[in-house]
């Protein structure tokens, strides 16, 4: 009780939460990513000042931004989600299945939608019926989507370069505005619609309210287990998406599609300062992370660092961003 | 569906955790404009009858809760906030890394009609409430706050606030003034006299009968999960009361 009157005379002139509180996240990821480039600035001067780099950048990032994007909202949440990948390719294998079944390629795009999002809704519903950790039931389901996927293309993969899908293609992948690639502006809009959909909706107020205390939520009628569902299900859709905008970047559907990406977008989620406690996160800063993430494959491979050390920089840049986020979180608690 | 039908019931309400019977058969209406206070000692199932009755414990099978005569079969605490029964749970119920006002408008967000949330008018409203209903200054209690960052009788302000800004019919309160100053206190109960004033019922739990007995016209109490008593004020005066309680504690009887 002491305390208390205490502590309320001295709030007495007391203010909004401070610059640092509120923005220190935001700036460390930001401080991190110039940081970065600056290193890459002057050990590969020759490659990064020329906008070549950055017009590829534009072009390969996006392929995990656009999964590293909605996984933030899964994070916040407080649950993973690893089956992406999988997703991917289930999902551009019965875009295939369908075009070359049908010819109908808006047909084929739409299905691939939609079994990309049946699939995240199905992990959401594994993980919330059962109350399984999605860290271990996705890794189940990664291998289940992947099993059926191969089975179903018998591991063979398709060209995508036939002359009615150069108009699909064009869309997805094309190149406009001094040659940037339009999956860079998909990953825009990703992160405008996503941005609005966490912070003006109440679906995304319940996003943050779940992973910040499950139980409190209850107790005031949010139904986490439906916030959660759906959450999935947004994944699954962006998964979709995204194996499709891969494929057509390289004209062809490579059955192993996804592999490689899994750890580029989770690394993106946390380095964009999404806490892996739960209930705190923003997708501008995936944004960033995922473009952090990129500038480091590539830099290191213009540096003329031996590319194996890519790793060792992913592992680094990984474990300083979570350390980063306990230092804060500790300082705001204070 | 008469005006003096209770505004809530519960018809043979039981609840068991895996071998914890934590409620037994209990009946108990309360009728609208009606004080209750709700007694009994730790564990005696007080917070699980609340819980109850708000729709995130899901009764036995066998128990009814009737909502103005009506009999709910679907009850869920969305559902019970929609119909206008708030609570200030005893443990409060806060996000805590969340800001100030999406803990005053969790479960019940400010949108307009198109669905997009109107977080300004949430925000403004929090502070309005904030400072005009529990009186912390305006500055002191930033919306944009984490509840974290606030003392305990602040966030505890917040769950109180929250549950009387959506004018319910049926407020529950479960220990409200523990760890509030004496000024914060009689706030409080002010408010639970503001809420017979306006006609509308509350369930009231503290341990403090001398915050419950002046404040309610009916007093339950609870004993290992059943109701062991019963009385309206009149009938019994707050010095048999705190002996009868003495006596459940004892013996578990009312009676002598
Ligand atoms: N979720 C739960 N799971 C298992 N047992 C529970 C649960 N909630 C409550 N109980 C048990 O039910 C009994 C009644 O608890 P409850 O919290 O309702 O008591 P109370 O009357 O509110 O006590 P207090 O005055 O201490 O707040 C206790 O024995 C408790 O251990
Ligand atoms: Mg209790």
């Amino acid at each position: 009780m002491s305390e208390k009157t205490e502590s309320k005379a001295k709030n007495n002139a007391a203010r909004p939460p401070s610059f640092w509180r509120r923005f220190g996240m935001q700036f460390g990821i930001w401080g991190v990513g110039i940081a970065m480039w600056l290193v890459f600035v002057v050990t590969a001067s020759e490659a990064f000042t020329s906008k070549d780099i950055y017009l590829a950048f534009a072009s390969s990032t996006p392929l995990f931004a656009l999964m590293a994007i909605p996984l933030t909202l899964i994070v916040i949440t407080g649950e993973i989600d690893l089956s992406f990948p999988s997703v991917m390719a289930l999902a551009t294998a019965t875009f295939a299945k369908i075009y070359s079944g049908t010819g109908n390629i808006w047909l084929g795009f739409l299905g691939a939608l939609i079994v990309g999002t049946l699939a995240g809704y199905f992990n959401g519903w594994l993980v919330t019926y059962f109350a399984i950790p999605s860290l271990v039931i996705t890794i189940g389901t990664g291998f289940l989507f992947r099993g059926i996927e191969l089975a179903w293309m018998n591991g063979t993969g398709v060209g995508l370069t036939d002359k009615e899908l150069s108009g699909v293609a064009n869309l997805l992948v094309g190149r406009s505005f001094f040659g940037i690639a339009n999956q860079f502006w998909w990953a825009v809009v990703a992160t405008i619609i996503l941005w609005f959909v966490l912070n003006r909706t109440q679906f995304g107020a319940h996003v943050f309210l779940t992973g910040d205390n499950k139980t409190s939520a209850q107790l005031m009628g949010v139904n986490v287990s439906r916030v959660k569902r759906r959450t999935f299900a947004i994944m699954g859709f962006f998964a979709a998406f995204a194996g499709l905008v891969a494929s057509f970047e390289v004209s062809y559907f490579w059955p192993t599609l996804g592999e490689g990406l899994l750890m580029n977008s989770i690394a993106s989620v946390f380095l964009g300062g999404t806490s892996v406690f739960g209930g705190i996160g923003t997708v501008t800063g995936t944004f960033v992370g995922s473009f952090i993430i990129g500038a480091i494959n590539a830099g290191i491979v213009a540096s003329g660092i031996n590319a194996f050390y890519t790793q060792v920089f992913f592992g680094l840049v990984i474990i300083l961003s979570v350390i980063m986020q306990a230092v804060i979180s500790k300082r705001i608690k204070r | 569906m008469s005006s003096n039908a209770p505004v809530i019931q519960l018809k043979n309400v039981s609840k068991t955790f895996g071998e914890v019977r934590s409620l037994s058969e209990v009946n108990l209406e309360i009728y609208p404009g009606e004080i209750v206070g709700l007694l009994g000692d730790n564990g005696a199932g007080k917070s699980t009858l609340v819980k109850t009755i708000m729709g995130f414990h899901k009764p036995d099978e066998g128990g009814e809760i009737w909502f103005k005569g009506e009999k709910i079969t679907d009850w869920s605490v969305a559902k019970a906030r929609d119909l206008g029964i708030e609570t200030i749970y005893q443990e409060r119920a806060l996000c805590e890394l969340q800001p100030i006002w999406r803990n005053m408008f969790m479960g019940r967000e400010i949108k307009n009609k198109i669905g997009r949330l109107d977080v300004k008018k949430m925000k403004s409203e929090a502070t309005r409430l904030m400072s005009e209903h529990m009186g912390f200054t305006s500055t002191a209690v930033h919306p944009d706050n984490a509840v974290l960052t606030m003392s305990g009788g602040e966030k505890q302000g917040v769950a109180i606030t929250r549950a009387l800004y959506f004018d319910a019919e049926l407020v529950i309160l479960d220990e409200p003034t523990v760890g509030l100053s004496l000024s914060e206190t009689k706030k409080t109960l002010d408010f639970v006299q503001n809420i017979k004033k306006s006609g509308r019922s509350a369930i009231f739990i503290d341990h403090n009968i001398f915050h419950i007995y002046p404040a309610v016209d009916r007093m339950i109490v609870l004993d290992r999960g059943k109701v062991a008593g019963n009385y309206k004020k009149s009938e019994i005066t707050m010095d048999e009361l705190i002996e009868s309680m003495y006596r459940v504690a004892r013996t578990g009887s009312i009676k002598e």
